[in-house]
């Protein structure tokens, strides 16, 4: 089976529809699905819900997806850099379901993995909590957090080989593992499509078997937080 | 007098042991990295998917794909290595991490921590601060003693909501040390000219 496409308006053909619930790799603007993310602009879809740890920057990532009001809600643990967020959030015209970030990641790794929920005693004691089931093990208090299953996962990887076999770069693997294991189906970007045979097995980050299509671009790896010491 | 923010990070530095695997939060925690004392071996965990975090790159090396929690450039070390989210909260929840260092808006005697939402006001989001309160062996807080009105930043109890709930070990302000002990806070030292009256007279909780 080909999983390689030549764009990533090709890679979505079939894919989206209003009203999905698609998780994003990345962390801030660092590994996050930028050519993916543009082409759902172009094509318009509408009320998506994305599970995905930020929001990007008023201009990129996820904020372009914001400013054309193509999403109805964001599951993330922090979205402090993008302000049409926060527009949209207090005028009420986004939903917003705040989760811990160790939350959020093991929510997409458990239901990748087939784990419909599991305990955590992250957030015990706070509005986290609200309305969640509590259980104590061993004289300690957990509480219920449940799996997520995405109609769609995309992710940023810095190389695959033709069957989908991942190597991500240094902390751009960040979410992109979890959220490719979350999805029903799942399109990866790359910057190198390599043959197969020349990534060591031993060395796959992610194996193919959760990535369904890839697509290979340029990448503009924008920095958000530019932090330089004098030599 | 008072400690400024170097002199709080030097003090939050004193509680870092040989061997121990850290994660400092943003602001003055961060400034914590520069006081690790000469020959003790501690490292730094950057909860996007690092341990062994090294100083900001200098300029004209910084790398898209290298940063810290607060989205800033950063490198590496030759201990470095790199995982995904699921297995760096992994670390953090399963209590292999020793330590975090953290900032707050509020702390409680009890060890009660807010520091992620001013509600109307601030709407950012936890990051991972609830999953390190819940998880890390032991609990730092750096902050100023008084909010920038002149109110005790250190109360009987948070009326911002909380982080974590009884989560806190030790707090580090600029007036002095103080510890979550049964019953209220423990003086454990007063910063530099500042006398135990006046660490008693800035705080609001209780101090046993």
């Amino acid at each position: 089976m080909k999983k390689i496409y030549g764009s990533a308006a090709e890679a979505l053909e079939g894919v989206l529809s209003d009203g999905m619930l698609i998780a994003a790799g990345g962390f801030g603007l660092c590994g996050i699905p930028e050519l993916l993310l543009s082409a759902i602009r172009d094509a318009g879809t509408k009320n998506l819900t994305f599970a995905s740890n930020n929001a990007g920057v008023d201009d990129f990532g996820i904020g372009i997806l914001l400013q054309t009001k193509q999403v109805k809600k964001m599951i993330s643990s922090y979205v402090g850099e993008n302000k049409e967020f926060m527009r949209q959030y207090l005028g009420g015209e986004l939903e917003l379901e705040f989760n811990p970030q160790g939350t959020l990641a093991e929510r997409m790794r458990a239901g990748g993995a087939g784990i419909p929920g599991f305990y955590t005693k992250t957030g015990v004691g706070t509005v986290i909590a609200e309305g969640k089931e509590h259980k104590d093990f061993d004289g300690e208090t957990y509480i219920l957090e449940r799996g997520i299953v995405a109609d769609l996962a995309i992710v940023k990887a810095w190389k695959a080989d033709d069957t989908g076999n991942l190597v991500f770069r240094k902390t751009a693997r960040n979410f992109n593992p979890p959220a490719a294991m979350c999805g029903k189906i799942c399109i990866a970007e790359v910057e190198e499509i390599v043959p197969r045979g020349s990534l060591d097995g031993d060395a796959i980050h992610l194996p193919g078997i959760y990535v369904h299509r890839i697509i290979q671009g340029d990448h503009e790896k924008r920095i958000e937080q530019r932090t330089v010491r004098t030599a | 007098m008072a400690w400024d923010r170097n002199q709080m990070a030097a003090r939050a530095a004193q509680e870092l042991q040989d061997g121990w695997y850290v994660n400092l939060g943003i602001g003055i925690p961060t400034l914590v990295s520069n006081y690790i004392p000469e020959g003790m071996d501690v490292t730094l965990q950057s909860e996007n998917g690092m341990l062994g975090m090294g100083a900001f790159p200098i300029e004209g090396e910084e790398d898209a794909d290298l940063i810290n929690a607060g989205k800033q450039t950063i490198t590496e070390l030759d201990r470095t290595s790199y995982f995904d989210s699921a297995t760096s909260f992994g670390m953090i929840r399963g209590g292999k991490i020793a330590m975090a260092i953290l900032g707050a808006m509020e702390v409680a005697e009890n060890g009660d921590l807010a520091n992620w939402m001013i509600p109307g006001k601030l709407v950012k989001g936890m990051g991972g601060a609830m999953d390190l309160v819940a998880g890390v062996g032991r609990v730092i807080v750096v902050m100023d003693h008084a909010s920038k009105s002149g109110d005790s930043k250190v109360l009987k109890e948070c009326t911002l909501p909380l982080t974590g709930k009884a989560v806190v070990d030790r707090i580090i302000t600029n007036l002095g040390v103080l510890d979550v002990v049964e019953g209220g806070l423990r003086i454990v030292e007063c910063a530099d000219g500042v006398t135990e009256e006046e660490l008693r007279a800035a705080t609001e909780a209780t101090i046993v």
